[in-house]
């Protein structure tokens, strides 16, 4: 597989316009492309714009804009799927006056210029959502906020099938997953996600099928992959928050630093034998994964669910903490777990609460933890490397 | 005197036991004194040096001892010391 440019290398070579710009062509009559997902685009988009998805791209914009020779304007959320699509028109495509909008819609809010914001629940999602809207912390204003939300699971496995599953309940917009696994029959034990007969399939397809029979509502992203130094800012930058229920302890450290750079919450637990531990880092507000876990411990402190067993429901209990979380971060409601790691031991049925501080000296996220400039914002410390070593005398 | 939480995976090191007493009048001593009746479970607390491992966390009740005294703080009767290490689970060994 071929491996992706850095952004950086793809934005050098495009045309960018800045959202002033970008306005006085739209209001001239350019022609105005967005190059985002459905969801994205029914939230909140620019008027006149065309829809084309980035996975799309290549076959479908001769039917937008027939004309090669045409003056075309992009625009995604933060400017980078936009640059790579305008850079795709130009060098593949045929297209010969392509800009891309810096910034993206984010940008371009930020300039105080208008979009076409979304309506409200239609009278199916009223019917489907009436237990959370009678609520009166939630209301239909707060269903609302969840059905706009954007939630990356990392791992469609022990956690993040319960989370998936009543994530999609509660009605949350998006939903990516990132899992490169496929079915297990050993999985089935608890990742109630999965069925039977989907064993052998890729988990984030299994995951997909369930929530689509769940709720309609949800639009289901697959990334069928691992996250690593290389691709993760790319995935995470569409979504608001990210469910850590990753299976090692390189990812989770990489996953801390890049939630820190681009200051996305993560709620992360982990769970094994009869005992779960979750907490929820709020970049900046609240202590990071590594102010808590400095050094990972070696593998001996820290065996797999595969070596020493899990009681099947603690992946229910922690995943559905999980869920928890996400709905009080994503529709701005009660207290979420931030500076606090509540650990839940199954045997004796009792939760214990820690407290979490801001490490002063935390590499990540300290006030003395060196500044990333925007040029080195994809590169990340060898974390494979770090828990390796941590494992040494 | 204290009660040390042991978490899952030094559980085997204290024939099975989640709680154990050990006496002490900081956290150190409290530790030590854990080690000593369970010699299995020193080399995971300690390293060559004597000093804590850095990759183990461990709380004087709720609050982590890196931000009281560390091994100097001081541990009564009803106090609970917890020693928790990072999990990351995962389905393959």
């Amino acid at each position: 597989m071929a491996t992706t440019e850095p952004i950086e290398l793809v934005r050098s070579r495009i045309e960018e316009v800045d959202p002033a710009d970008a306005r006085e062509e739209i209001d001239g009559g350019v022609a105005l492309v967005d190059t985002r997902e459905p969801h994205e685009y029914e939230e909140a988009h620019l008027e006149g714009g065309t829809l084309v998805r980035p996975e799309e791209l290549a076959n479908r914009i001769t039917e937008v804009v027939p004309d090669r020779s045409q003056r075309v304007v992009l625009y995604c959320r933060t400017g980078a799927r936009s640059a790579r699509a305008a850079d795709l028109m130009e060098t593949e495509l045929g297209y010969e006056d392509v800009a891309s909008m810096a910034g993206g819609i984010i940008a371009w809010q930020d300039a105080g210029y208008p979009v076409v914001a979304a309506q409200g629940m239609t009278k199916d999602q009223r019917m489907r959502y009436s237990r959370h809207t009678l609520l009166p912390e939630v209301g239909v204003e707060g269903q609302l906020k969840l059905l706009n939300a954007k939630v990356l699971l990392v791992g469609a496995g022990g956690l993040g099938s319960p989370a998936a599953l009543y994530l999609a309940a509660a009605g949350i917009g998006t939903l990516g997953l990132v899992d490169d696994d496929v079915v297990d029959e050993s999985n089935l034990q608890r990742q109630v996600i999965h069925t039977t007969d989907r064993v052998g399939e890729p988990k984030t397809q299994s995951a997909k099928e369930s929530i689509a029979h769940l709720n309609p509502d949800v639009n289901v992203v697959e990334h069928r992959t691992r996250l690593d130094a290389d691709n993760i800012l790319e995935i995470i930058e569409g979504y608001d928050i990210i469910v850590d229920g990753a299976d090692n302890f390189p990812t989770r450290y990489l996953l801390n630093d890049a939630s820190v750079r681009t200051r996305k919450p993560v709620i992360s637990a982990s769970i094994l034998a009869f005992d779960g531990q979750i907490s929820t880092f709020v970049p900046f507000e609240g202590p990071c994964y590594r102010c808590l876990y400095p050094t990972p411990p070696p593998p001996e402190l820290a065996p797999s669910c595969g070596a020493a067993g899990v009681l099947g429901v603690m992946a229910g209990v922690m995943g559905l903490l999980q869920a928890n979380e996400v709905i009080k971060l994503a529709a701005g409601i009660g207290e979420p777990l931030i500076g606090r790691l509540l650990l839940y031991d199954s045997l004796g049925t009792r939760f214990t609460e820690l407290k979490v501080k801001r490490d002063p000296d935390c590499p990540i996220c300290g006030p003395n933890a060196p500044e990333i400039p925007e040029s080195e914002m994809g590169k990340f410390p060898d974390y494979d490397a770090f828990c390796a070593g941590a494992a040494v005398g | 005197m204290p009660t040390v939480k042991i978490p899952p995976v030094l559980r085997a090191q204290t024939d099975g036991a989640a709680e154990v007493a050990a006496d002490g009048s900081t956290v150190g001593e409290v530790l030590r004194a854990l080690a000593e009746a369970h010699p299995g479970t020193a080399g995971q607390l300690f390293g060559s040096d004597g000093a804590l491992n850095r990759y183990v966390n461990v709380y004087l009740n709720d609050e982590d001892v890196r931000v009281l005294d560390g091994l100097d703080t001081p541990a009564v009767d009803d106090d609970t010391v917890v020693i928790l290490p990072a999990m990351a689970g995962g389905a393959r060994s």
